[in-house]
């Protein structure tokens, strides 16, 4: 049984595409069948994210229209076969997703796929309600800062009440995924701490992803962290948290690249 | 953790934080109904002030302070010296 997931946020730059990417590739690296699927309209950016920008022919929208086979505009990554991206258009409107071509598109890529992970464009109107629409399942991607804490809050309202799920009275499972978390300044009392952000949202963690140097060094290089430098920390949270995703129970930890002190005082379970 | 702040002369800034959104939440999750209803109360406050006095619609400053427990609505409304009843209605 496929199992469609949004990763969404609300507010922009909180890491809502290196998340997307490096979830599905985590996924695919596990065997599992993946497609992710970028609902960016006029903004795509997971292909560049995923390189895979210069493979583009087909987008999600001449899908919705009619204009090209889902298979046509499907890329498959070259590094994972179990993983395909995709598209959004790059050119065209985000008006030209249409709520009913969404659903044939969604549907289909269902059967085919154990996991369609939609990558949701930031803001609370049309392409964000559209790419959580269909969802089972949500990541909700947040930083340990007040307007991303505050545009979450406003999110996860959003997936309790607009989505299809909603709508039928089901529930949608919702998850945290706090990223760029600096466990040394929360232990400082400069960063909000995991437990605050927990306690205000009150949906279960998903993961912590550590602000790290190999996020950026893995887009500029075109691959999702957990395939750039799998053992590095935020992919090795990035695999723990597909694990939960897949209905593990583990003990949720700052992954960390320090040795030392550090090491020993940030590694300890913190949720 | 104490040293460390008196050292730095600086005060954690996290609490902070997780104060303020604790209270922003907890009212934007109350619903859309809290601006409507302080555009109500303001209205028919005025209305009731008026009856009484003349009220310059410049000299009224309208304040909101959303608390933890409570909530403080605030209206100021500059009475002039030569404030004079208002002419009864009806």
């Amino acid at each position: 049984m496929a199992k469609v997931l949004v990763v969404t946020s609300g507010k922009g730059g909180v890491g809502k595409t290196t998340s997307t990417a490096a979830l599905g590739a985590a996924l695919a690296q596990t065997g599992k069948n993946v497609v992710v699927v970028d609902f960016d309209v006029g903004l795509r950016n997971l292909d560049l994210v995923m390189g895979a920008e210069r493979r583009v022919v087909f987008d999600l929208i001449n899908v919705v229209q009619g204009d090209a086979k889902l298979a046509q505009a499907l890329i498959r990554d070259k590094r994972v076969e179990t993983l395909s991206i995709l598209p959004a258009s790059q050119t065209r409107d985000k008006d030209a997703l249409t709520p009913e071509g969404v659903a044939r598109v969604i549907e289909e890529l269902r059967e085919k796929f154990d996991w369609v992970i939609c990558d949701s464009p930031a803001g609370i109107e049309r392409g964000a309600q559209l790419a959580m629409y269909h969802a089972d399942q949500a990541v909700v991607v947040t930083n340990p800062e007040v307007s991303s804490v505050r545009d979450s809050d406003r999110i996860i309202g959003m997936l309790d009440s607009t989505t299809e799920r909603a709508k039928k009275g089901e529930k949608i499972d919702k998850h945290l995924l706090l990223t760029r978390y600096d466990p040394a300044r929360a232990a400082r009392g400069e960063m909000l701490r995991t437990e605050d952000v927990l306690e205000i949202l009150s949906i279960p963690l998903l993961g912590i992803i550590p602000e790290s140097e190999e996020v950026l060094r893995a887009s500029n290089l075109g691959m999702p962290v957990t395939l750039s430098n799998p053992t590095s920390a935020p992919a090795r949270a990035y695999f723990e948290a597909v694990r939960r995703l897949e209905g593990e129970t583990l003990d949720v930890s700052v992954p960390t690249e320090r040795k030392g002190l550090f090491d020993w005082l940030f590694k300890r379970s913190v949720a | 953790m104490s040293f460390l702040t008196s050292l730095f002369g600086r005060k954690s800034s996290a609490p902070v934080a997780r104060d303020r959104l604790q209270i922003l939440l907890a009212h934007e999750r109350a619903g859309e109904g809290q601006s409507e209803l302080i555009a109500k109360l303001q209205e028919e406050i005025l209305e009731v002030i008026k009856r009484h006095i003349t009220v310059d619609q410049d000299k009224v400053q309208i304040k909101m302070d959303r608390g933890a427990g409570v909530s403080m609505l605030e209206i100021d409304i500059e009475v002039p010296e030569s404030a004079k009843p208002a002419a009864k209605a009806g």
